[in-house]
C-alpha cells in the first residue's frame, strides 16, 4: 500500500482504523475540522518513499522490459559478436516491432519540440512546486498525444523531487464509462481502497465525498501532488453532470492539494461539450498537435524508426542495415510510395502500419526492406475494401449491383425497392445478355438479401418497416465509380455485362 | 504476392502441414505468419480480416493458432449476448478456470481490463496472446466503448497481445463517429473457380473414382457458380445430388466416360435443386424424399406456408377487393366497379405517362370504405351476405383471433371486422392506421400477385381483367 503513508500508530487493523473512521466522520457531522489532521495524513509527502511506487505504473513495464533485454545483450556480447544472419533478423523484427506495434517511446520528441517543453514545463511546476493546473492536448489520431504525455512523464519521473512526491491516476474514456467506475479506479490507483472498503460505505455520494475531503484537506506545501491524465477526454463529457469533471477541475482552481488535469483528445470542439460550470473552472491551456511536418522530415522519420540504435549487438550487421536504410529513404520509387502516404496522412500511427507490413515482408533470404516491400505495403493498406468485397460476389449478385447503378443514374439517388431492381435486371436478360440465364426471381430475391446482409444496400428506416420485403426501399451504399473500378478487375466478367454498365441507360 | 517460405520462430513441418491442410490459402497463410512474426515478438495490436462467407476466415486464424500453440481465445461474438460472456471466455482461455471469480456480476470493460492486468502480471507472457473475435459486426451493437476498447487493448492491458476480428462487413461501416485506433486491415478474397474445383473434388465418394466426381463438381460449378460462391452451400448441394448422378450409372444404362450423357441426365435436377433447394424453401430431408419417389418438384415447391392458406369463401373476396384497392388508382373504381359509368375516354383513362407500374413501387394504402365498396361490388350477387356466413366466418377467425389488433375497435361493421382482422393476423393485409385514425383505419394488401391469382382462381374471379397495370 506504498503511496500514501498510514500513520503509524495506528498500525495493526488498517481496515478496522479506518471504520471506525468513517463511521466517526458519517455519524458527527461537521466533525471535519476534527478528522483533518488524519485525512491530510493520507495526502502527506512522502520522504523517502518505497522505490515501487515511484515509477507510475504504465512505464514500469517498459523500463523492465528494456532492462532484460540490455541484461541479455551484454550476455551474448560477452560470447560472440557475430551472430548469424537469422538471429540477427530475429533481434531486428524485435526492435522494430516493439517500436512500431507496441507504444515504444522513441528517443526524443520529433516534431513536437516546443509542445513538449511546454506540458513538461507544466507539470514540473505542479510536480516539484505544488502549483495546480489543468490543460488539454488536442490533435487527431494517431498524432502522437499519448507518446507526448508518455515522453513527458518519463522525464518528469527522472526529476528526484518529482519522483518521489507525484501520485498518477491514469484514467480512460473508453474504460471508466461513468463517474462511478472512475471513482472506482482513482480510489484504487491511490491505493485508498483498503481505507474505503467496500463494506464501509459504497455509494458514490460517499466516494466522492472521501475523495474530495482527501484531496482538499491538503495544501501546497505539504501535500502530495496528484496527476491525473484522462484519455479520451470528451467522453468523459458524457458522463452525467459532469460529476467527475467538475470537481477535478475545481480542485485544480483552489489552492487545495496540487492537482494537475491532463486531458488527451481528438476533438477540437471538446470546450463545447463542458457544461458553463465546468469550462469555467478548466484553464482554457490547450496544446495542439497539428502536424506541420513536411516531407523531408518526414522521411527523417521514416529513416529513424527504422535504423537500430547504436547499441546494438552486431556492429558490422547494424551498419549494413541502416545503410539499407538510408538508400531506401533515397530510393526513387520508395519516395514515390511515402510522398503518396504522406499527402494522405501525416499521423504515425498509419506511418507505423505501413512500415509494419514492410518489415514483415523481411525474411533471410530477404534481408532488407526493399522498395517493393514499401510498395506491397502501401498496396494493402490503400486497396479499396468495397471493391474487394465487390470482386467476390457472383455473376448475379453483380448484376443486380449494376442494375441499381442504372436506378440510382435515372431516378437521381432516390431510394428504390427490389421490384425495381429486378424489372431493370430482367430488362436486361431479355434485351442485351447472352451469358446471364434468367433465374427464379426467389433466387434473384436471395442475391439481393445477400447484399443487404453484406451492407452493400441498406434499408431505409421508417415507414416502411412493415410493408413486404419486395416493396422495402433500399439505397446503395456504392459509388457509382466504385462500381465500374471494381468491374474492370473483376475476374472474368462476361463482355456483355460490362457493356450494360457502360451503357448510359438500363 | 510470393509466399515467403521460411517462417523462423515455428516448426516448419508444422507449417508445412497447415498449408496442405488449408489448400488454396496459402498467400493468406503466408501473411498472416509474417504479420505475427516470431512467437515472442510483437505483433500489431488489432487486425481485421474480411472476406465474404467460407472463405476460411474463421478456419485459417484458427487453424493456425491451434497448430502452432499459440496462446489464443476463440470468441463468436453470436454467442455473447452480453459483454460479461465475452470477458470471460477470454480470461478462461488466457488464464484457466479460477480466473474469472474476481469478475462482478455484470463486468465493465473497465472491470476486464483491471483483472486482465492483475492476472496477466502474475502469468506474464511469453508469447504472443490472440483473441479471435468471430463475427465481430455484432461488436456494434454491444456497448459503445468495446470495439474501441477491444482494439487498442494492448495498449490498455499492457500485454504482448494482438485482438484478431472477423467479419464479412467491410471496416467503413465499423468506424465509430469519433475515430479509433485503426486495425491492420487484411482481405481474404474468395476462393476462384479452380481452386473451388480443388477443394470441393477433395471428399470424393469411395465406391467411384475421383475423376468421375471431379466432372461432376465441374457440372455442378457450371450450374451454379453464376449464382453461389459459397463453398459451403456447394458443398451441400454436391452431397446432396451426388446420389442423383450416380443413378443411370448404377443402373447400367451408363458408363463413367459417359459424361455427355451423365450431364444430360444431372442438369435438370440440379437447376430444380436451384429453386428449392438453394433456397431452403424445403429441407434436404424432403428433397431427398421426392428424389427417391420421382415426384415432381413442382409438388414441392409449395412447402411454403403462402401457398397453402386455406381461406372461407368471403375472406378470399374481401383479400382480392384488397388487392385492387392497393394496386389500382382510386380514380379507376369507376371505371372498373360501376355498371353505368358514363363515358370514360380510353385515352384519357390509360393516361400512359404513369410510366412506373404499381406493381413496381408496392401496394397503396387504402381506407375501409373504399375496401367494402370493391368488395360489394366483386363478390358474386346472388350470394348476399348473411349474418350467419358472417357468423360462421367469425367463429372460424376466433381461433386465431389471439393477435387481434386493439385500436381497430372502432369499426362499424364488426362481422367484416373479425374477417379482416383475421388477414391482419396472417401477415397478409397490414394495418396502417395510427392512433389518431380511429375512425378510418387504412389497410395495405400484403400478399403478391401470384398468391393472389391463384386465391381468385379458386372462387372463379379473373383479377387481370381488374388490375389497371395490365391493362
Amino acid at each position: 500500500m506504498g503511496g500514501v503513508s498510514f500513520p503509524r500508530e495506528h498500525g495493526g487493523g488498517v481496515k478496522a482504523w479506518a471504520r471506525g473512521r468513517w463511521e466517526e466522520v458519517l455519524t458527527v457531522r461537521g466533525a471535519a475540522a476534527a478528522q483533518s489532521g488524519e485525512l491530510s495524513c493520507l495526502m502527506k509527502r512522502a520522504p523517502a518513499d518505497d522505490p515501487a511506487r515511484g515509477a507510475p505504473h504504465g512505464l514500469g513495464s517498459h523500463t523492465d522490459s528494456r532492462k532484460e533485454a540490455v541484461f541479455i545483450m551484454s550476455k551474448r556480447k560477452a560470447k560472440d559478436i557475430n551472430l548469424t544472419a537469422g538471429e540477427c533478423l530475429s533481434e531486428v523484427q524485435r526492435l522494430l516491432r516493439e517500436r512500431l506495434c507496441h507504444q515504444h517511446l522513441p528517443i526524443g520528441p520529433v516534431g513536437m519540440e516546443s509542445q513538449y517543453k511546454h506540458l513538461l514545463e507544466l507539470l514540473k511546476r505542479t510536480a516539484v512546486h505544488g502549483e495546480s493546473n489543468s490543460v488539454l492536448i488536442v490533435g487527431p489520431r494517431g498524432a502522437g498525444k499519448t507518446m507526448l504525455l508518455n515522453l513527458v512523464l518519463k522525464e518528469l519521473m527522472e526529476v528526484d523531487e518529482a519522483k518521489k512526491n507525484i501520485l498518477l491516476v491514469r484514467l480512460n474514456g473508453l474504460l471508466q464509462t461513468d463517474d462511478r467506475i472512475a471513482l472506482k479506479e482513482i480510489t484504487r490507483q491511490l491505493n485508498l481502497e483498503n481505507v474505503v472498503g467496500d463494506k464501509v460505505f459504497g455509494s458514490f455520494a460517499e466516494n466522492l465525498v472521501f475523495l474530495l475531503e482527501a484531496l482538499k484537506k491538503g495544501d501546497r506545501s505539504s501535500s502530495r501532488p496528484v496527476l491525473f491524465t484522462l484519455d479520451e477526454f470528451d467522453l468523459f463529457a458524457h458522463h452525467k453532470n459532469q460529476t467527475l469533471l467538475y470537481n477535478l477541475l475545481d480542485i485544480s482552481q483552489s489552492a487545495q492539494t496540487p492537482v494537475a488535469v491532463v486531458g488527451l483528445t481528438c476533438r477540437l470542439d471538446v470546450l463545447e461539450l463542458l457544461e458553463k460550470r465546468v469550462k469555467s473552472r478548466f484553464s482554457h491551456r490547450q496544446i495542439h498537435l497539428l502536424s506541420t511536418m513536411d516531407f523531408q522530415s518526414f522521411l527523417c522519420s521514416v529513416e529513424l524508426q527504422l535504423s537500430l540504435p547504436p547499441d546494438f549487438l552486431d556492429r558490422r550487421f547494424s551498419e549494413d542495415w541502416n545503410a539499407g536504410v538510408k538508400a531506401l529513404c533515397k530510393d526513387k520509387s520508395a519516395e514515390a510510395v511515402l510522398k503518396k502516404h504522406f499527402n494522405s496522412s501525416k499521423d504515425f500511427r498509419s506511418l507505423n502500419m505501413l512500415l509494419m507490413l514492410a518489415l514483415s515482408r523481411v525474411t533471410v533470404s530477404n534481408p532488407a526492406i526493399r522498395p517493393t516491400d514499401l510498395l506491397e505495403a502501401s498496396r494493402l493498406c490503400t486497396s479499396d475494401a468495397k471493391a474487394n468485397i465487390l470482386h467476390g460476389l457472383s455473376i448475379l449478385e453483380l448484376c443486380l449491383v449494376i442494375a441499381m447503378k442504372h436506378l440510382n443514374d435515372i431516378y437521381d439517388g432516390e431510394p428504390f425497392n427490389f421490384q425495381m431492381v429486378h424489372n431493370e435486371f430482367k430488362k436486361f436478360i431479355q434485351r442485351k445478355s447472352h451469358s446471364v440465364h434468367n433465374f427464379e426471381k426467389p433466387v434473384v430475391v436471395k442475391a439481393f438479401e445477400h447484399l443487404q446482409e453484406l451492407e452493400l444496400i441498406k434499408p431505409m428506416d421508417g415507414s416502411t418497416a412493415r410493408s413486404q420485403k419486395v416493396y422495402q426501399l433500399v439505397k446503395l451504399m456504392l459509388d457509382h465509380t466504385q462500381i465500374m473500378e471494381a468491374l474492370q478487375k473483376y475476374p472474368q466478367c462476361p463482355t456483355d455485362v460490362k457493356q450494360w454498365a457502360a451503357s448510359a441507360f438500363g | 504476392m510470393s509466399v515467403p517460405l521460411h517462417h523462423p520462430g515455428y516448426d516448419e513441418d508444422r507449417v508445412q502441414l497447415l498449408m496442405e491442410k488449408l489448400p488454396c490459402r496459402e498467400t493468406q497463410i503466408g501473411t498472416l505468419l509474417a504479420l505475427m512474426g516470431e512467437p515472442e515478438q510483437y505483433c500489431y495490436p488489432s487486425i481485421f480480416i474480411y472476406g465474404h462467407r467460407a472463405t476460411g476466415k474463421s478456419h485459417v486464424t484458427q487453424g493456425l493458432l491451434r497448430e502452432l500453440e499459440l496462446p489464443h481465445a476463440v470468441v463468436s461474438c453470436v454467442e455473447c449476448v452480453s459483454a460479461g460472456i465475452l470477458f470471460e471466455q477470454v480470461l478462461l482461455a488466457f488464464f484457466g478456470s479460477s480466473s474469472t471469480d474476481s469478475l462482478p456480476r455484470n463486468p465493465f470493460l473497465s472491470d476486464f481490463v483491471r483483472i486482465y492486468r492483475q492476472l496477466c502480471g502474475q502469468f506474464p507472457a511469453t508469447q504472443t496472446r490472440y483473441i479471435v473475435l468471430d463475427k465481430a459486426e455484432l461488436l456494434r451493437d454491444m456497448d459503445a466503448n468495446l470495439l474501441p476498447g477491444f482494439l487498442r487493448l494492448q495498449e490498455l492491458v499492457e500485454d504482448n497481445l494482438t485482438v484478431i476480428l472477423l467479419s464479412e462487413i467491410v471496416w467503413d461501416k465499423f468506424r465509430p463517429n469519433t475515430g479509433c485506433y485503426e486495425p491492420l486491415l487484411l482481405h481474404f478474397p474468395n476462393y476462384s473457380k479452380v481452386e473451388l474445383q480443388q477443394i470441393l473434388a477433395w471428399d470424393t465418394h469411395p465406391s467411384y473414382s475421383p475423376e468421375l466426381y471431379s466432372s461432376y463438381i465441374n457440372i455442378l460449378l457450371g450450374v451454379f457458380f453464376s449464382v453461389c460462391r459459397d463453398l459451403r452451400e456447394l458443398r451441400h448441394l454436391a452431397a446432396l445430388n451426388f446420389q442423383k448422378f450416380c443413378e443411370p450409372l448404377e443402373a447400367g444404362e451408363a458408363k463413367e466416360k459417359d459424361s455427355h450423357k451423365l450431364w444430360r441426365n444431372i442438369e435438370p435436377h440440379l437447376k430444380k435443386a436451384m429453386q428449392t433447394v438453394y433456397l431452403r424453401d424445403v429441407c434436404s430431408v424432403q428433397w431427398e424424399e421426392a428424389q427417391s419417389e420421382e415426384r415432381e418438384v413442382a409438388d414441392l415447391k409449395g412447402f411454403s406456408v403462402h401457398d397453402h392458406v386455406e381461406l372461407p369463401y368471403y375472406s378470399k373476396y374481401l383479400l382480392i377487393a384488397a388487392y385492387l384497392a392497393s394496386y389500382n388508382p382510386a380514380r379507376t373504381d369507376r371505371r372498373f366497379f360501376l355498371k353505368h359509368h358514363g363515358k370514360i375516354k380510353k385515352t384519357n383513362f390509360l393516361k400512359k405517362h404513369e410510366k412506373t407500374s404499381n406493381h413496381l413501387l408496392g401496394p397503396k394504402p387504402f381506407p375501409l370504405d373504399r375496401l367494402l365498396a370493391i368488395f360489394y361490388s366483386v363478390v358474386d350477387s346472388r350470394v348476399a351476405p348473411t349474418a350467419s356466413v358472417f357468423a360462421q366466418i367469425s367463429s372460424l377467425v376466433t381461433l386465431q383471433l389471439l393477435t387481434l389488433m386493439s385500436h381497430d375497435d372502432q369499426l362499424d361493421a364488426p362481422k367484416y371486422k373479425c374477417a379482416i382482422s383475421s388477414l391482419v393476423t396472417l401477415q397478409l393485409l397490414t394495418l396502417m392506421s395510427h392512433d389518431d385514425q380511429l375512425d378510418a383505419p387504412k389497410y395495405k394488401c400484403a400478399v403478391s400477385l401470384d398468391f393472389i391469382r391463384a386465391i381468385s382462381r379458386t372462387v372463379g374471379f379473373d383479377i387481370l381483367r381488374y388490375l389497371y397495370d395490365f391493362l
